[in-house]
């Protein structure tokens, strides 16, 4: 058994004492603990207030059939009391299974996943690609990371506004494509190329963090292990395969999960992308959101399903990743 | 597997033993730097790109000269510029997304810093329950939150209220950031925090004496992710802030913008005035980026 030390106070955790009785235990718990307790006090408030109380009552809002017409509100001096009643499960039937349910979820629901497989997969790899030339030792890489690193630091909506002048019929990228003899699509209009452009310009936007995350994890490998590698006659792309990809591991795994909840759920660059013209370019988020806030009359109920069936599908989806992970002997760094 | 290995290093060891010039370690050969040095070239081209174009069609006068971007050359005037200064309220929305994401950024990074020294330091019970809760409230979708955080922050009357919106950010932003300053201070030997307790600091003296000043470039991260996230939020800006002088300067574009639905021009020009602050902020934390990202990464 190991014997956790507690950081903090130095004490041994794996000492056996005499066993107190529960109320002394919740006492000595307490005072053994009652700084971590009041350092994680805030968030846990807050958290609790804000996500944990909003995420029951959205819960509960997925069971009725409420909408901007019944729910309670004020119009002028007149106060209307809510009027939506309990309907059960059928939200998530009618989501799921109801009629249209194609149309309405599953068609959202697999491009919602080539998208985020199609964009974690791109952030990755170009990050890594960018990262391992970073590492080198290069005339001028500190000006380059500044300029790689670049695309995080504007705020999204100004990078979509930028992208959209670029994509706008006749803009810079079609005018482009046109004088190399090329097929000019309509970015913004055609089904497919919207999807293509959403994916582009999501790419453009998530590749700085991969790179200086995965630059981080590359420097902290220890250069003693190329150094043995390359005693032992290892090629380039052994030093790669054997020590650099063991290495990245735990930063990598870990990486590839946040990207992977966090373009699961992008808001901002389709809905700033297309706003409401482009139907089918709507991953799930977007048309939750769509349903709950961009049209009339609002539809509160389908929208918070909508929701938490996202948030069933990434708790299932993070728990396998873990469990893999685990199987694998790797740890989460979460 | 293993005969694949040997047979590869057979030829590889010839190869050593044929070079003349020794090469030291690390260093390149000169086709090898060369072609790095193209492709950051054109990957930089490629960052920087869609940002320069949209300062260099800011500057056209015309509502449709993004279509003809070769005649802005010889008109370039900062005429769009005065007009959004002039005619929109650009500087009461600088205010309150300054005051928002300012307030964001002070209050998301000091108290993802205690919970970040608590779970790196301490185990306490509920340890992996609390980690676990971090992880799964980034998957919250903005979608199941929204009403229900509406009927709250009116409930406390916090609507249309800066306060109100720098909670909410702080939700979005602290779990990310107290995980990424765990990872950080998980790197700082503890052997200082033994050093502060025998001289006689509490836990809370060792952290705020010791550990925060060791942490700055994790701090750094940290300002930069809640600041980016909280300054470029447009869902939640755009639900909670009702009246107009409170808008942030993402919904204020974003208003503007289908009030002057043709005007490219002076859509581009408020994109750039937004960016500003933006890149300032970037500037001032770029140097810590690596470093503190290093060890949120890479320690456990």
């Amino acid at each position: 058994m190991t014997v956790a030390i507690d950081r903090a106070t130095g004490k041994r955790r794996g000492d056996r004492e005499p066993k107190p009785g529960p109320a002394g235990r919740l006492r000595r718990g307490y005072q053994k603990h009652w700084y971590a307790y009041a350092m994680i006090a805030p968030v846990a408030v807050v958290l609790g207030v804000l996500v944990l109380y909003p995420l029951v009552y959205g819960l509960y809002l997925t069971l009725t059939d409420a909408n901007s017409l019944n729910t309670a509100r004020t119009i002028g001096v007149n106060h209307i009391d809510a009027t939506y009643k309990f309907i059960g499960l059928d939200n998530y039937a009618d989501i799921l299974w109801g009629p249209t349910a194609y149309d309405r979820f599953w068609s959202h629901f697999i491009w919602t996943i080539v998208w985020t497989a199609a964009c974690v997969a791109l952030h990755y790899g170009i990050g890594l690609g960018l990262a391992l030339l970073l590492n080198q030792k290069l005339r001028g890489r500190t000006l380059y990371r500044l300029i790689l690193v670049l695309p995080w630091a504007v705020p999204t909506f100004v990078t979509v506004f930028g992208w959209r002048f670029m994509l706008a019929d006749g803009g810079i990228i079609n005018s482009a494509l046109d004088a190399l003899h090329l097929p000019s699509p309509l970015w913004l209009e055609d089904t497919f190329w919207q999807r293509f452009a959403a994916i582009m310009v999501n790419t453009w936007c998530g590749v700085p963090f991969m790179m200086i995350s995965l630059l981080g994890g590359l420097q902290a490998i220890d250069a003693s292990l190329y150094e043995a590698a390359e005693m032992d006659g290892a090629s380039a792309w052994q030093r790669f395969r054997y020590v650099t990809l063991p290495g990245l591991r735990s930063v990598s795994s870990t990486v590839v999960l946040l990207g992977i909840i966090w373009t699961f759920n992008q808001f901002a660059v389709i809905f700033l992308l297309f706003g409401n013209t482009a139907p089918d370019a709507q991953i799930l988020v977007t048309w939750a959101y769509y349903l709950g806030f961009g049209q009339q009359p609002r539809d509160f109920a389908q929208s918070a399903a909508y929701g938490i069936l996202l948030l069933a599908i990434l708790i299932v989806f993070t728990s396998f990743y873990r469990r893999w992970l685990n199987r694998n002997e790797q740890q989460l760094a979460i | 597997m293993s005969s694949t290995t040997a047979e590869t290093s057979a030829p590889v060891s010839e190869q050593r033993s044929r070079t003349p010039r020794v090469r030291r370690r690390g260093e390149n050969t000169l086709a090898g730097s060369l072609a790095s040095h193209g492709v950051l070239i054109v990957a930089s081209v490629i960052a920087l790109f869609p940002i320069a174009w949209l300062v260099y069609l800011s500057l056209g006068p015309d509502t449709d000269d993004y279509l003809h971007p070769g005649g802005i050359w010889d008109k370039m005037t900062f005429d769009n510029y005065t007009f959004v200064l002039q005619h929109t309220q650009f500087f009461d929305w600088l205010k309150s997304s300054l005051v928002v994401t300012l307030g964001t950024t002070a209050i998301g990074v000091l108290i993802a810093a205690t919970t970040g020294y608590a779970v790196s330091r301490m185990r306490f019970p509920g340890y992996k329950k609390f980690m676990w809760v971090l992880l799964v409230t980034q998957m919250f979708p903005v979608a199941v939150l929204m009403v229900p955080m509406y009927q709250i922050l009116s409930d406390l009357q916090l609507i249309d209220n800066y306060f109100g919106l720098i909670l909410v950010y702080c939700t979005t932003v602290i779990p990310y950031s107290a995980w990424l300053l765990k990872g950080y201070f998980d790197t700082i030997p503890f052997e200082i925090d033994e050093a502060g307790r025998v001289d006689g600091l509490t836990p809370f003296g060792t952290f705020f004496r010791l550990i925060l000043p060791l942490a700055k470039p994790g701090l750094a991260v940290a300002a930069f992710y809640n600041f980016l996230t909280a300054f470029s939020e447009v869902a939640f800006a755009s639900t909670f802030m009702l009246s107009d002088d409170k808008y942030t300067l993402a919904v204020g574009l974003q208003s503007f913008v289908s009030e002057h639905d043709a005007q490219r021009n002076l859509m581009a020009a408020t994109a750039v005035l937004i960016a500003i602050p933006a890149a300032v902020f970037f500037y001032l934390v770029q140097k810590n980026l690596v470093t503190g990202l290093t060890a949120g990464g890479t320690k456990g």
